[in-house]
Protein backbone atom coordinates (compact mmCIF):
# COMPACT_ATOMS: atom_id res chain seq x y z
CA UNK A 1 0.00 0.00 0.00
CA UNK A 2 1.16 3.51 -0.72
CA UNK A 3 0.40 6.46 1.53
CA UNK A 4 -1.21 9.54 -0.05
CA UNK A 5 -1.39 12.88 1.73
CA UNK A 6 -2.70 16.25 0.52
CA UNK A 7 -1.71 18.84 3.08
CA UNK A 8 -0.94 22.51 3.64
CA UNK A 9 2.05 22.02 5.92
CA UNK A 10 5.57 21.03 4.93
CA UNK A 11 6.90 17.46 4.91
CA UNK A 12 10.10 15.89 6.21
CA UNK A 13 11.69 13.57 3.66
CA UNK A 14 13.96 11.79 6.15
CA UNK A 15 11.07 11.06 8.51
CA UNK A 16 8.89 9.81 5.64
CA UNK A 17 11.62 7.42 4.46
CA UNK A 18 12.29 6.15 7.99
CA UNK A 19 8.57 5.52 8.46
CA UNK A 20 8.43 3.46 5.28
CA UNK A 21 11.49 1.35 6.12
CA UNK A 22 10.57 0.61 9.73
CA UNK A 23 12.15 -2.73 10.57
CA UNK A 24 11.95 -4.08 7.02
CA UNK A 25 15.07 -5.65 5.51
CA UNK A 26 13.63 -6.72 2.15
CA UNK A 27 13.90 -3.30 0.51
CA UNK A 28 16.67 -3.04 -2.05
CA UNK A 29 16.19 0.54 -3.18
CA UNK A 30 14.34 3.74 -2.43
CA UNK A 31 13.75 6.50 -4.98
CA UNK A 32 12.57 9.92 -3.86
CA UNK A 33 11.55 12.90 -5.96
CA UNK A 34 10.94 16.30 -4.39
CA UNK A 35 9.41 19.17 -6.36
CA UNK A 36 10.34 22.70 -5.24
CA UNK A 37 8.99 26.17 -6.01
CA UNK A 38 11.35 27.83 -8.53
CA UNK A 39 12.02 31.56 -8.25
CA UNK A 40 11.67 32.13 -11.98
CA UNK A 41 9.28 31.45 -14.86
CA UNK A 42 10.99 32.38 -18.12
CA UNK A 43 12.30 35.88 -17.51
CA UNK A 44 9.86 36.60 -14.65
CA UNK A 45 10.90 36.49 -11.03
CA UNK A 46 8.38 34.61 -8.89
CA UNK A 47 7.51 36.12 -5.52
CA UNK A 48 4.93 33.61 -4.39
CA UNK A 49 2.93 30.62 -5.59
CA UNK A 50 -0.59 29.62 -4.61
CA UNK A 51 -1.64 26.03 -5.14
CA UNK A 52 -5.38 25.45 -5.38
CA UNK A 53 -6.77 21.92 -5.22
CA UNK A 54 -10.05 20.00 -5.37
CA UNK A 55 -10.37 18.51 -1.86
CA UNK A 56 -11.41 14.88 -1.93
CA UNK A 57 -10.88 14.40 -5.63
CA UNK A 58 -7.16 15.28 -5.32
CA UNK A 59 -6.64 12.43 -2.84
CA UNK A 60 -8.74 10.06 -4.97
CA UNK A 61 -6.76 10.80 -8.13
CA UNK A 62 -3.39 10.41 -6.39
CA UNK A 63 -4.55 7.10 -4.89
CA UNK A 64 -5.65 5.90 -8.33
CA UNK A 65 -2.27 6.82 -9.86
CA UNK A 66 -0.44 4.99 -7.03
CA UNK A 67 -2.68 1.94 -7.49
CA UNK A 68 -1.80 1.82 -11.20
CA UNK A 69 1.91 2.12 -10.39
CA UNK A 70 1.64 -0.75 -7.91
CA UNK A 71 -0.09 -2.93 -10.48
CA UNK A 72 2.61 -2.20 -13.01
CA UNK A 73 5.79 -2.44 -10.91
CA UNK A 74 6.72 -4.72 -7.98
CA UNK A 75 6.75 -1.99 -5.34
CA UNK A 76 7.22 -2.67 -1.65
CA UNK A 77 5.48 0.57 -0.69
CA UNK A 78 5.74 4.29 -1.08
CA UNK A 79 4.39 7.72 -0.28
CA UNK A 80 2.99 10.66 -2.25
CA UNK A 81 2.56 14.02 -0.52
CA UNK A 82 1.23 17.07 -2.36
CA UNK A 83 0.96 20.45 -0.67
CA UNK A 84 -1.56 23.23 -1.30
CA UNK A 85 -1.90 26.84 -0.18
CA UNK A 86 0.67 29.61 -0.27
CA UNK A 87 4.24 28.64 -1.10
CA UNK A 88 7.43 30.60 -1.65
CA UNK A 89 10.55 30.00 -3.77
CA UNK A 90 12.55 27.15 -2.30
CA UNK A 91 9.51 25.57 -0.59
CA UNK A 92 8.79 21.90 -1.12
CA UNK A 93 5.61 21.21 -3.18
CA UNK A 94 5.47 17.50 -3.83
CA UNK A 95 7.15 14.31 -2.62
CA UNK A 96 7.15 10.89 -4.28
CA UNK A 97 8.86 7.93 -2.61
CA UNK A 98 8.92 4.44 -4.08
CA UNK A 99 10.38 1.30 -2.53
CA UNK A 100 11.34 -1.86 -4.33
CA UNK A 101 13.63 -4.87 -4.12
CA UNK A 102 15.43 -3.67 -7.26
CA UNK A 103 16.13 -0.15 -8.45
CA UNK A 104 14.50 -0.23 -11.90
CA UNK A 105 10.98 -0.62 -10.51
CA UNK A 106 11.49 2.17 -7.97
CA UNK A 107 12.95 4.59 -10.57
CA UNK A 108 10.32 3.89 -13.20
CA UNK A 109 7.37 3.95 -10.82
CA UNK A 110 8.47 7.30 -9.30
CA UNK A 111 8.81 8.81 -12.78
CA UNK A 112 5.42 7.39 -13.82
CA UNK A 113 3.69 8.78 -10.73
CA UNK A 114 5.20 12.26 -11.25
CA UNK A 115 4.26 12.36 -14.95
CA UNK A 116 0.67 11.29 -14.25
CA UNK A 117 0.31 13.57 -11.27
CA UNK A 118 1.20 16.62 -13.40
CA UNK A 119 -1.68 16.09 -15.81
CA UNK A 120 -4.27 14.11 -13.81
CA UNK A 121 -4.27 15.35 -10.22
CA UNK A 122 -6.62 18.33 -9.69
CA UNK A 123 -4.14 21.00 -8.58
CA UNK A 124 -3.66 24.45 -10.11
CA UNK A 125 -0.68 26.75 -9.70
CA UNK A 126 -0.95 30.51 -9.62
CA UNK A 127 2.30 32.46 -9.73
CA UNK A 128 2.79 35.97 -8.43
CA UNK A 129 5.44 38.07 -10.10
CA UNK A 130 6.23 41.78 -9.82
CA UNK A 131 4.03 42.37 -12.89
CA UNK A 132 1.02 40.56 -11.42
CA UNK A 133 -0.49 37.14 -10.74
CA UNK A 134 -1.30 34.54 -13.39
CA UNK A 135 -2.45 30.93 -13.57
CA UNK A 136 0.20 28.58 -14.90
CA UNK A 137 -0.75 27.13 -18.30
CA UNK A 138 -0.80 23.36 -18.70
CA UNK A 139 2.10 22.25 -20.87
CA UNK A 140 1.63 20.08 -23.95
CA UNK A 141 5.02 18.56 -23.11
CA UNK A 142 3.61 17.26 -19.81
CA UNK A 143 0.66 15.64 -21.60
CA UNK A 144 3.10 13.90 -23.94
CA UNK A 145 5.11 12.62 -20.96
CA UNK A 146 1.94 11.10 -19.52
CA UNK A 147 1.02 9.55 -22.87
CA UNK A 148 4.43 7.87 -23.21
CA UNK A 149 3.48 5.55 -20.30
CA UNK A 150 0.36 4.30 -22.07
CA UNK A 151 0.80 0.77 -23.29
CA UNK B 1 -27.46 20.20 -8.37
CA UNK B 2 -24.13 21.25 -6.89
CA UNK B 3 -21.67 23.11 -9.10
CA UNK B 4 -18.03 23.64 -8.16
CA UNK B 5 -15.54 25.96 -9.83
CA UNK B 6 -11.77 26.03 -9.50
CA UNK B 7 -8.84 28.23 -10.51
CA UNK B 8 -9.56 30.72 -13.33
CA UNK B 9 -13.08 29.33 -13.84
CA UNK B 10 -13.81 30.20 -10.19
CA UNK B 11 -12.28 33.66 -10.58
CA UNK B 12 -14.18 34.44 -13.77
CA UNK B 13 -17.54 33.36 -12.36
CA UNK B 14 -16.89 34.97 -9.00
CA UNK B 15 -17.78 32.09 -6.67
CA UNK B 16 -16.41 28.65 -5.80
CA UNK B 17 -19.72 26.79 -5.63
CA UNK B 18 -23.46 27.19 -6.13
CA UNK B 19 -26.63 25.16 -6.29
CA UNK B 20 -28.90 25.29 -9.30
CA UNK B 21 -31.93 23.37 -10.52
CA UNK B 22 -31.16 21.45 -13.67
CA UNK B 23 -33.63 22.54 -16.38
CA UNK B 24 -35.62 19.62 -17.84
CA UNK B 25 -34.32 20.16 -21.35
CA UNK B 26 -30.64 19.74 -20.37
CA UNK B 27 -29.21 16.25 -20.42
CA UNK B 28 -25.44 16.55 -20.67
CA UNK B 29 -22.42 18.62 -19.61
CA UNK B 30 -22.35 20.56 -22.88
CA UNK B 31 -25.99 21.57 -22.41
CA UNK B 32 -25.22 22.70 -18.86
CA UNK B 33 -22.32 24.84 -20.10
CA UNK B 34 -24.62 26.49 -22.68
CA UNK B 35 -27.18 27.11 -19.92
CA UNK B 36 -24.55 28.67 -17.64
CA UNK B 37 -23.11 30.83 -20.43
CA UNK B 38 -26.52 32.44 -20.83
CA UNK B 39 -26.52 33.46 -17.14
CA UNK B 40 -24.17 36.38 -17.64
CA UNK B 41 -20.96 37.84 -18.92
CA UNK B 42 -18.90 36.30 -16.09
CA UNK B 43 -20.12 32.80 -17.00
CA UNK B 44 -19.66 33.53 -20.66
CA UNK B 45 -16.01 34.44 -20.17
CA UNK B 46 -15.41 31.44 -17.87
CA UNK B 47 -16.66 29.00 -20.53
CA UNK B 48 -15.57 30.94 -23.60
CA UNK B 49 -12.67 28.67 -24.55
CA UNK B 50 -13.86 25.06 -24.20
CA UNK B 51 -10.36 23.76 -25.01
CA UNK B 52 -9.22 24.81 -21.56
CA UNK B 53 -12.24 23.51 -19.64
CA UNK B 54 -12.14 20.17 -17.84
CA UNK B 55 -15.12 18.57 -16.09
CA UNK B 56 -15.55 16.12 -13.24
CA UNK B 57 -18.93 14.63 -12.37
CA UNK B 58 -19.00 13.20 -8.84
CA UNK B 59 -15.20 13.53 -8.80
CA UNK B 60 -14.61 11.53 -11.99
CA UNK B 61 -13.30 13.10 -15.20
CA UNK B 62 -15.87 13.03 -18.00
CA UNK B 63 -16.35 14.35 -21.53
CA UNK B 64 -18.78 17.10 -22.48
CA UNK B 65 -21.30 14.52 -23.77
CA UNK B 66 -21.57 12.88 -20.34
CA UNK B 67 -25.21 12.56 -19.23
CA UNK B 68 -26.00 14.40 -16.01
CA UNK B 69 -28.83 14.44 -13.47
CA UNK B 70 -30.08 16.69 -10.66
CA UNK B 71 -28.21 14.61 -8.03
CA UNK B 72 -24.77 15.11 -9.58
CA UNK B 73 -21.95 17.25 -8.29
CA UNK B 74 -20.33 18.90 -11.30
CA UNK B 75 -16.93 20.59 -11.16
CA UNK B 76 -15.49 22.85 -13.86
CA UNK B 77 -11.80 23.77 -13.94
CA UNK B 78 -8.85 24.39 -16.28
CA UNK B 79 -6.29 21.69 -17.22
CA UNK B 80 -4.35 20.61 -14.14
CA UNK B 81 -0.94 22.09 -13.31
CA UNK B 82 0.13 20.30 -10.14
CA UNK B 83 3.39 18.61 -9.31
Amino acid sequence: MMKVLVQEHDFNITAEIAGLIGKRTDIGGIVTFTGLVRDFHGSHKIQKMTLEHFPGMAEKQLEAICKTAQERWPLLGGTVIHRYGQLFPGDQIVLVITLSAHREAAFEAASFIMDWLKTDAPFWKKEETLSGAHWVDAKDADTLKTKKWQK
Amino acid sequence: MDLLYFAHVRENIGCSSEQISLPDNISDVRGLMDHLRAKGRNYHSAFENEDIIRVAVNQLYVNFDHVISEKDEIAFFPPMTGG
